[in-house]
C-alpha cells in the first residue's frame, strides 16, 4: 500500500451504519421528537376541558381548520411509522432472526405504513373539508 | 496528547448496582409495545369511528370519560408516552449536547416540562366535572340535564 494514502474513514456498512438501517433510525428518531412536542401542547390543549367547555371548543375548534387537518395526517403518518418501526426495533431485539430480517422487516413497516395510510387519508380528509 | 486505551481494558466509568440505563431500555421497548395498542385505539375512536375530529367538542369528551375505561385507557396512554418520549428526548440530548452544562440545562427543561404535563394532565383526568355548574346546556353532555 503506497504509504501517503490516508486511512479509510468510512467502515464497513453495518446493521446501523448507511443505507435501510440508518435512515430507519433516523426517520425513527424525527417522528420520535416531532410526537413527543405534539404531545405537550395536545394535553395542554386537553386540559381546557378543566377550565370550560366555551374555551375548550374554541381551541379544539382550530383542529378542524383544512391546514390543522393536513397537519394531523402528518402527526399521525409520523406516529404510525414510529409505532411499526418501533416493533421492528423489538423484533431486532428479541427475536433470534431479527437481525438477519431487518432489511425486509423495514419494507414491510413501509409496505404496512403505505397500506394504513392509505385507508386512513381519504377519512381524513372527508372530514376535514366536509363543511359545516 | 490523549492516549488510546489498551484493548479490551476495562472502562473506568463509575457504575452503579443498579443498572438504570438497561432499565430505560427495557422500559422504551415495553411501553412502545403497550402505547401501539393505546394509541391506536385512540386514534381510531377519536379520528375515525365517531365522525372525526369535527365531532371533537366538550361533549365528547364528556361523553368518552363517562366511561371509566377511557380514563383508565388515558391515564395509562399519558403517563406510558410522556416517559417514553421523554427518555427517548433525553437519549437525543445525550448524543448532540457536547457541553456537560448544555445537557444539565436541555435536561432539566425536559424533566420540568414533563413533570408539568404529566400532573397537569392526571389532574385534569381525575377532577374532571362533565357537567360544571353555569355553563350553558347546549355545550354539556345530554346525560346533564337529568
Ligand atoms: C406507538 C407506539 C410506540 C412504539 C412501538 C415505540 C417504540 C420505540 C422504540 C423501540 C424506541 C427505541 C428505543 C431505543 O433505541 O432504546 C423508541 C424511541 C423513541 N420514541 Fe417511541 N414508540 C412509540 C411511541 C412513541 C411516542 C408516543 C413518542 C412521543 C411522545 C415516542 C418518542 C420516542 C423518542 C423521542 C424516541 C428516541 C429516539 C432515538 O433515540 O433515536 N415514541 N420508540
Amino acid at each position: 500500500m503506497a504509504a501517503a494514502a490516508p486511512a479509510s474513514t468510512r467502515p464497513a456498512g453495518t446493521l446501523y451504519r448507511g443505507r435501510e438501517g440508518m435512515w430507519s433510525w433516523v426517520a425513527h428518531r424525527v417522528t420520535g421528537v416531532a410526537v413527543f412536542f405534539f404531545l405537550l401542547v395536545h394535553v395542554l390543549d386537553t386540559a381546557l376541558v378543566r377550565v370550560s367547555p366555551q374555551a375548550y371548543n374554541e381551541v379544539i375548534g382550530t383542529y378542524k381548520n383544512p391546514i390543522m387537518g393536513l397537519g394531523e395526517a402528518g402527526l399521525v403518518a409520523a406516529i404510525v411509522f414510529h409505532a411499526l418501526n418501533g416493533i421492528r426495533i423489538v423484533l431486532v431485539d428479541f427475536w433470534s432472526k431479527g437481525p438477519k430480517y431487518q432489511r425486509l422487516m423495514l419494507w414491510v413497516v413501509v409496505g404496512l405504513w403505505v397500506v394504513l395510510m392509505a385507508g386512513f387519508l381519504p377519512v381524513q380528509l372527508v372530514h376535514t373539508f366536509r363543511s359545516h | 496528547m490523549t492516549t488510546i486505551a489498551e484493548p479490551r481494558s476495562r472502562a473506568t466509568r463509575k457504575t452503579s448496582r443498579t443498572n438504570a440505563e438497561m432499565i430505560g431500555w427495557i422500559f422504551m421497548r415495553a411501553s412502545g409495545v403497550l402505547l401501539v395498542v393505546l394509541i391506536f385505539g385512540h386514534l381510531i375512536t377519536n379520528l375515525i369511528t365517531n365522525g372525526g375530529v369535527h365531532a371533537i367538542d366538550f361533549g365528547f369528551v364528556a361523553g368518552k370519560w363517562a366511561a371509566p375505561l377511557w380514563r383508565v385507557w388515558d391515564l395509562l396512554m399519558l403517563w406510558l408516552a410522556m416517559i417514553h418520549g421523554t427518555n427517548g428526548v433525553r437519549t437525543i440530548v445525550n448524543d448532540y449536547a457536547e457541553k456537560t452544562s448544555t445537557r444539565l440545562v436541555l435536561k432539566s427543561i425536559l424533566v420540568l416540562a414533563a413533570v408539568v404535563v404529566v400532573v397537569l394532565g392526571t389532574l385534569v383526568i381525575f377532577t374532571f366535572d362533565p357537567c360544571p355548574p353555569g355553563a350553558p346546556a347546549d355545550l354539556l353532555p345530554s346525560f346533564c340535564k337529568a
